[in-house]
């Protein structure tokens, strides 16, 4: 079972209390009926599915009910960090 | 290649087993192919298989980063069954359950295929509602399922739990009969045997990094960890890591790797006479021909390329298989593993042509690949010989989430399968 540290609860919490929510940081289109096939299967079906260093959305569903962001090594599962919903991509990863 | 026989057994037993012959050669691979295959799984090999028996194109290598049947095929829970609810899932898996029965005699080699029957029990009204839709869409394409009662079913798995008082009772079943198990290892193996006996190269602990494509975008070959092998047509049928292999050719996939677990009891003797699945509380069982239970859990919540996952996940199943089976709880489990399933966002697989000339790709089988191998390794092969989807898999294109042409088992389940 992953340890997860939720950034608004502030400390680390088992995986049985959180939720996956696929891919961070995929943009849902400002103007969506206007949009044409290929923008909306990318967006909605095409996904990065990287072997490595994943950013992806949790929600403490049983804690603060919030989404949040985190950064993952897809291969070890080992989280590298997490941070709040909102806040931009991280550009340079602690440790890495 | 030397056939399998009962007189074979009996001549190699008079002089001590000296004359068994290698099943396949590990050949040094050549400079060009036909057609490469990534990834040597049952589906893998089998599409080798039969685009030299049946296509004639043997000059075929099949690549392989680890060992031979050493993904998903050594990792599943060997459960066949052809029970779903859509015309075009009814044609591609109901062809593989028709080549599963003749498919041990086909290879001459044992795949213990064994039509015990699977059943799906159903809990509450929404279950026998949809578990009926299946038995009826099923019999109007020509694939027995069967509707029976608590009672019946009981009669059919005498261990069965079907008190009212249970947590979750069971008030009825559908039971496909043609529906089994086989022995997972001995398909990959036998698929093996019959395609280097026909000249295909199988070659090991050879992983592709890059596939390498000419002026005119169509592929030419790959690079491998032991150098380039050229190619006219790649195949890629790399399961959980398809994303991964399908960006080398930048193609992004509408597809997603998650952890999926099994385990297996300590063996006893046989109690379990068929395949037992529930899709309300999420178990599914069987007894293998050793004995063992052999059980399968449902995938983590996270993607995830480890090959493991959490024991929470493991607790959860066995709860169910406890409640479903109270004989059960006493029972020690032996071993418990995990392979990667991608899943498709419909959880129909792809089996298509793609956008890059000569590229040719068979994945999404999500958490059910093992029981559609023969089938998919059947078309995909047609796919590849004659640069054309056969009827079967016309409609499991990659493009169809683009143009929304679904088929969304994902749906008509309301879980992975």
């Amino acid at each position: 079972m992953l340890l997860i540290r939720c950034p608004y609860c502030e400390e680390e919490r088992p995986e049985i209390e959180f939720r996956h929510a696929g891919e961070a940081h995929v943009a849902r289109p400002t103007d969506i009926a206007s949009i044409s096939d290929e923008e909306f299967e990318t967006f909605f079906f095409i996904r990065a599915n990287t072997r490595g260093t994943v950013y992806e959305r949790w929600r403490h569903v049983h804690g603060c009910a919030r989404f949040f962001n985190a950064v993952r090594d897809s291969m070890s599962d080992r989280f590298i960090m997490t941070y709040k919903a909102g806040d931009p991509k991280p550009k340079k990863l602690p440790g890495v | 290649m030397k056939k399998y026989s009962v007189f074979a057994i009996a001549r190699e037993a008079m002089r001590g087993h000296r004359g068994w012959e290698q099943q396949w050669t590990s050949p040094e691979p050549k400079a060009e192919y036909d057609v490469v295959i990534v990834g040597a799984g049952g589906h893998g090999l089998g599409t080798a298989y039969y685009l030299a028996k049946e296509h004639g194109i043997t000059n075929v290598a099949v690549l392989e980063k680890g060992w031979l049947g050493g993904g998903n095929t050594g990792r599943n829970t060997t459960i066949i069954r052809s029970n779903y609810l859509y015309d075009e899932s009814a044609g591609i898996y109901d062809h593989a359950l028709k080549l599963w029965d003749g498919l041990s005699q086909d290879l001459n080699y044992n795949v213990m295929y064994s039509a015990r029957g699977v059943m799906m029990l159903a809990h509450n009204v929404h279950d026998v509602q949809s578990l009926k839709r299946h038995v009826h869409a099923n019999r109007l394409n020509g694939i027995d399922n069967e509707w029976l009662t608590p009672e019946q079913a009981k009669d059919y798995c005498p261990p069965l739990n079907i008190s009212r008082d249970a947590r979750y009772p069971v008030v009825g079943a559908s039971l496909q009969r043609r529906g089994g198990t086989a022995r997972h290892d001995a398909v990959a193996w036998g698929y093996a045997r019959g395609a280097s006996a026909r000249g295909v190269h199988i070659i090991q602990n050879c992983e592709v990094t890059g596939i390498r494509r000419g002026p005119n975008g169509a592929v030419t070959g790959v690079e491998t960890s032991r150098g380039f092998i050229g190619a006219k047509k790649i195949g890629v049928v790399a399961a959980g890591n398809t994303s991964v292999v399908m960006n080398m050719a930048d193609v992004r996939m509408p597809l997603e790797s998650y952890p999926l677990q099994a385990l297996v009891s300590e063996p006893i003797k046989p109690v379990v006479p068929c395949v037992v699945m529930s899709n309300t509380v999420h178990a599914y069982i069987s007894q293998s021909d050793k004995g063992e239970l052999v059980i399968g859990a449902g995938t983590d919540q996270y993607y995830s390329y480890s090959q493991a996952g959490a024991l929470h996940n493991l607790e959860h199943t066995l709860d169910a298989i406890c409640e479903m089976f109270p004989v059960f709880t006493r029972m020690k489990m032996l071993r418990s593993w995990g392979g990667v399933v991608d899943v498709t966002p419909d959880r129909s697989p792809i089996l298509a042509k793609t956008p890059v000339g000569g590229l040719y790709v068979n994945c999404g089988w999500g958490t059910g690949g093992f029981k559609a191998t023969p089938g998919s390794a059947h078309v995909f092969a047609h796919t590849i010989a004659r640069d054309e989807p056969h009827p079967i898999n016309a409609p499991f294109t990659l493009d169809r989430f683009r143009t929304g042409r679904l088929i969304d088992e994902a749906a008509a389940a309301a879980v992975a399968h």
